[in-house]
């Protein structure tokens, strides 16, 4: 498995770190109401078996936070963007 | 017993003896029967378990021998034996730190010590001894608590200096520049169990007391009214049930979606690795943790080895290159002997990983439908007790005391599990 990092270009996988699914999203408040918004953020996943769009670390490059969007039964990777606002970091 | 017979002459399933050994070998061994049968699934069970793994094959056989319930189908999507029952490195141990899982554990050591006799089948349980090497101050302070954890809970457990870890393994690299080995913790009861064989006496065993196994049978639905289950649609058409358990560690996540359950799991790949045959070098089984490097030796020969996990979400059953050349450097590492050897096979495994890297074994919300999984890399050991507690929670609706902490709600209640204290990071665990 390769990664084309917008900024270096192709590189290799142990060039990278791993963070996790891209889609969840950081609840704005901490009102004790929106607690199971939180656990769901923080523990459960859709974990689907195919298209899985995630976070990626140049962590061994250029330190750019990446989304990839990568099939989980082939590891075939369809998109790579910024994971920022689409600029170059 | 009687009962157990009866059943055992109707379906033709022979006991295991020396005599009835010796009969079939004068015999030129043509008298063996099938150690299951093939049967058609029924309109309707009191029990549907879905999964025909090493957990779900226990779970019948517990169902069967413990509560009396024999009213029982395993709908299997492949054959028996296909999935992490027979991809697994056979590992049998008990050496946990925290008490949601010690007291667990140790159950399942004790039933692998029992197991034979209990199904009458030989799983190659050998106790040959887990030993996990460390290589600083730290590190051995890590273990020593972990031992002392494991006394306290009546788990057998020994610190050794060097020179005892180089009385069983006189071979590793004891002054690598980076990972001198310091010493180690024993579990001697620890070992390992031939895996299929598993999976086929849990599987002959539940049989023969009346349990319906239907193989390359997939469940594609579940059919649910006014919040209770009430059967699973397969391949082989509807199959009504009183109870439905799931029990189907690596693809979790999709068969619960089905049921329109949303779990705290990623799938990933495991890999491991097994070499050419040679003569007996290692005995024990034994872990280098820093080096992510694990390593036995099978009754053929071959030593058997593995490392972490690749780290990503994956339904692919195989790895990637950088986790094989991270295997082989800490192969290297810890015992450079094993860079003689070739590389025969190596294959990957999925798995359940949960957000604190413990199991689930719980009620679901919905009525009549029972969940088992998130068993990360290690769900071999945990077979017996596993199929021991889901069976009694099938039965009874109420969690066993043994599996009391492996609930689903335990990550909304901030009552995690996390041996590693790794956070909700389920690639770290």
């Amino acid at each position: 498995m390769r990664i084309n990092c917008p900024y270096c270009g192709e590189r290799a996988l142990e060039e990278f770190t791993y963070r996790g699914d891209a889609t969840v999203t950081r609840p704005d408040s901490l009102d004790a109401a929106s607690e199971p918004a939180w656990v769901d953020y923080v523990y459960f996943r859709d974990n689907p078996a195919g298209r899985h769009r995630e976070h990626w670390h140049h962590s061994a490059g250029c330190h750019a936070w990446l989304v990839v969007t990568r099939d989980t039964r082939t590891h075939e990777i369809v998109a790579v963007e910024f994971a920022g606002k689409g600029k170059l970091p | 017993m009687s009962i157990e017979r009866d059943v055992a002459a109707q379906y033709g399933v022979m006991r295991y003896s020396l005599g009835s050994l010796l009969v079939n070998a004068v015999t030129g061994n043509r008298h063996w029967k099938p150690i299951w049968r093939e049967p058609e699934p029924k309109p309707a069970y009191d029990v549907v378990i879905v999964g025909g793994g090493g957990h779900g094959l226990a779970t019948a056989h517990y169902l069967a021998k413990e509560h009396g319930i024999t009213n029982v189908a395993v709908v299997e999507k492949s054959y028996i034996g296909s999935g992490n029952v027979g991809r697994n490195t056979t590992i049998v141990r008990s050496n946990y730190l925290l008490p949601g899982n010690l007291p667990f554990y140790e159950h399942s050591m004790k039933l692998w010590e029992g197991l034979e006799q209990d199904l009458n089948y030989n799983a190659m349980v050998s106790q040959r001894g887990v030993l996990n090497v460390f290589h600083s101050d730290p590190q051995r302070d890590a273990y020593a608590r972990r031992g002392n954890a494991m006394r306290l809970h009546g788990v057998d457990a020994e610190l050794l200096d060097r020179e005892q870890v180089r009385a069983l393994v006189p071979f590793v690299d004891f002054d690598n520049a980076r990972f001198p080995i310091r010493g180690g913790l024993l579990q001697k009861r620890g070992g390992t169990v031939r895996h299929d064989a598993v999976a086929w006496g849990f599987a002959r065993s539940a049989d023969s007391r009346g349990v319906d196994i239907i193989q390359n049978c997939a469940a594609i639905g579940f059919r649910i009214e006014n919040g209770r289950v009430l059967g699973v649609e397969t391949e082989k058409g509807f199959i009504g049930a009183k109870k439905v358990a799931l029990s189907v560690a690596g693809n979790s996540t999709r068969v619960a979606a089905m049921a329109g359950l949303r779990l705290p799991i990623e799938s990933h790949a495991v890999q491991a690795f097994v070499t050419e045959g040679v003569k007996p070098v290692i005995d024990v089984v034994m872990t280098f943790g820093a080096g992510h490097f694990y390593v036995s030796q099978s009754d053929k020969g071959g030593l058997v080895f593995g490392g972490d996990i690749e780290g990503y979400n994956s339904y692919a059953q195989r790895g990637n290159l950088p986790v094989i050349e991270d295997v082989a450097e800490g192969g290297m590492a810890l015992m450079p002997v094993i860079g003689r050897l070739r590389i025969l096979r190596s294959w990957g495994g999925l798995l359940d990983m949960t957000m604190d890297g413990s199991p689930i074994i719980d009620l679901t919300p919905v009525e009549g439908l029972y969940l088992n999984a998130g068993w990360c890399y290690g769900g071999f050991k945990a077979t017996p007790a596993s199929g021991w507690c889901f069976a009694h929670l099938i039965a009874n609706s109420a969690p066993h005391p043994l599996a009391a902490a492996y609930r689903l709600d335990r990550f909304a209640r901030g009552a995690v599990i996390d041996e590693k204290g790794m956070g909700a990071q389920p690639n770290l665990h």
